[in-house]
């Protein structure tokens, strides 16, 4: 076939496209990842009965905020490595800061803390467990996050993969949290970012096999 | 044509093809086919026979990916990570190491110069288009190649109007891949 006979091809009949279909399949994917991990979240751990308690406390809102910021920089991140030819701009930096805060934060606590319940700090009563809950609480965001990406064009699949992970291991942890008691910076900084990495990491990996066109 | 004369007259051509126009868009892949094939035989000069089939591929990519871009964005990156992706993912296949060492590229050298002058593609596009399952070739036959409406190749196919849609989308995607995995 002759380029321009295949140019014929392509432009004959094409029909005009939804100016809206980038938005649309994000915010479906979003829409289905958001559900399908609360809804394992729900049947599978539940939401820690002391919820209205723990609403009151500030700490709360800042490990709902760590995940949150990290949801929003990923998001941001995916959605720049989504379009061919758009740089990734300040999205390193929106998903670095939230990782720099907790960590600072959780940094001024140990230091202020009793030498003695440092360790009960950073490990809490779950720390062997909280990645493994994240990371698979992740798992029905993983999906939507990749389907997604790969409805697009990204030409750095490695990164696309990684931030569509990170986006998921952002909506596991924020599932997450409703159900975990640990309240505790250093907590945070360290299992939290873990549990949200693994799929990010697996992401990366995957990117170049997943998200070919 | 200067390359920011080429983007601004680029860039409303593809606008108005998204719009639907399809003469604009025609003439859009027409005179983007020129810059690919310029773009293309400056950097693969060690593989001057797969200067027209990636020509092809990134043209098929094109449109395949048109739905990703953003009418904010200059079209001179968007084309050139497309090209270069494309460029980058067949000297891969053909595992020839050292052959992208460019560090001076830069995005503004694919609307440099178009070249019309079309080699002949060494991958035949109908053979690929032959081994696409029934229904997506008939419609991407009917529709894109003998140029009937969706309301006549629905009839001819005995699908449904919005599956002739799906199934000219579809194919055009599964060709993309069938390229990708005979080369």
């Amino acid at each position: 076939m002759k380029t321009d006979d295949l140019i014929g091809m392509l432009a004959g009949g094409a029909p005009a496209v939804e100016t809206d279909s980038f938005r649309r399949r994000y915010v479906t994917a979003l829409g289905w990842g958001t559900f399908g991990t609360l809804l394992l979240m729900t049947i599978w751990l539940g939401v820690r009965r002391d919820i209205a308690a723990a609403a009151l406390l500030p700490m709360f809102w800042v490990k709902l905020a760590f995940p949150a910021a990290l949801l929003a920089g990923a998001l941001m991140a995916a959605l720049r490595l989504s379009r061919p030819g758009v740089r990734l701009g300040s999205a390193p930096l929106a998903i670095a800061a939230p990782v720099l805060a907790m960590w600072l934060l959780a940094v001024a606590v140990l230091v202020g803390a009793a030498p003695e319940i440092r360790n009960q700090l950073v490990f809490g009563i779950s720390w062997t467990v909280c990645p493994f809950y994240i990371a698979t609480l992740s798992v029905p965001a993983f999906v939507a996050a990749l389907w997604a990406m790969k409805g697009l064009a990204p030409t750095r699949p490695v990164l696309a993969g990684a931030a569509s992970g990170l986006l998921a291991g952002a909506l596991g942890a924020l599932a997450y949290s409703l159900y975990c008691p640990e309240m505790a910076a250093p907590f945070l900084g360290i299992w939290y970012l873990l549990g949200m990495l693994i799929p990010a990491v697996v992401g990366g990996v995957l990117g170049p096999w997943l998200l070919r066109w | 044509m200067s390359a920011s004369a080429s983007e601004n007259r680029l860039r409303e051509l593809l606008l108005r093809g998204l719009a639907g126009e399809n003469a604009a868009y025609h003439q859009f892949l027409l005179e983007l086919s020129g810059f690919l094939r310029a773009f293309l035989r400056g950097r693969l000069g060690r593989l001057p026979d797969e200067v027209e089939d990636l020509v092809q591929e990134t043209l098929l990519a094109v449109h395949n990916q048109r739905h990703t871009y953003d009418a904010s964005q200059p079209l001179t990156a968007w084309v050139y990570a497309i090209a270069r992706y494309k460029m980058v993912d067949m000297l891969r296949r053909h595992a020839v190491r050292g052959a992208l060492h460019d560090p001076l590229d830069d995005e503004l050298a694919i609307f440099a110069a178009p070249d019309n002058d079309a080699g002949d593609a060494r991958r035949d596009l109908a053979v690929l288009l032959a081994q696409l399952p029934d229904g997506q070739r008939l419609s991407i036959q009917h529709m894109k190649l003998e140029g009937r409406s969706v309301v006549e190749a629905a009839r001819l196919t005995g699908m449904s109007e919005s599956a002739v849609k799906v199934a000219v989308h579809r194919g055009l995607k599964k060709l993309a891949l069938l390229i990708r995995s005979s080369s």
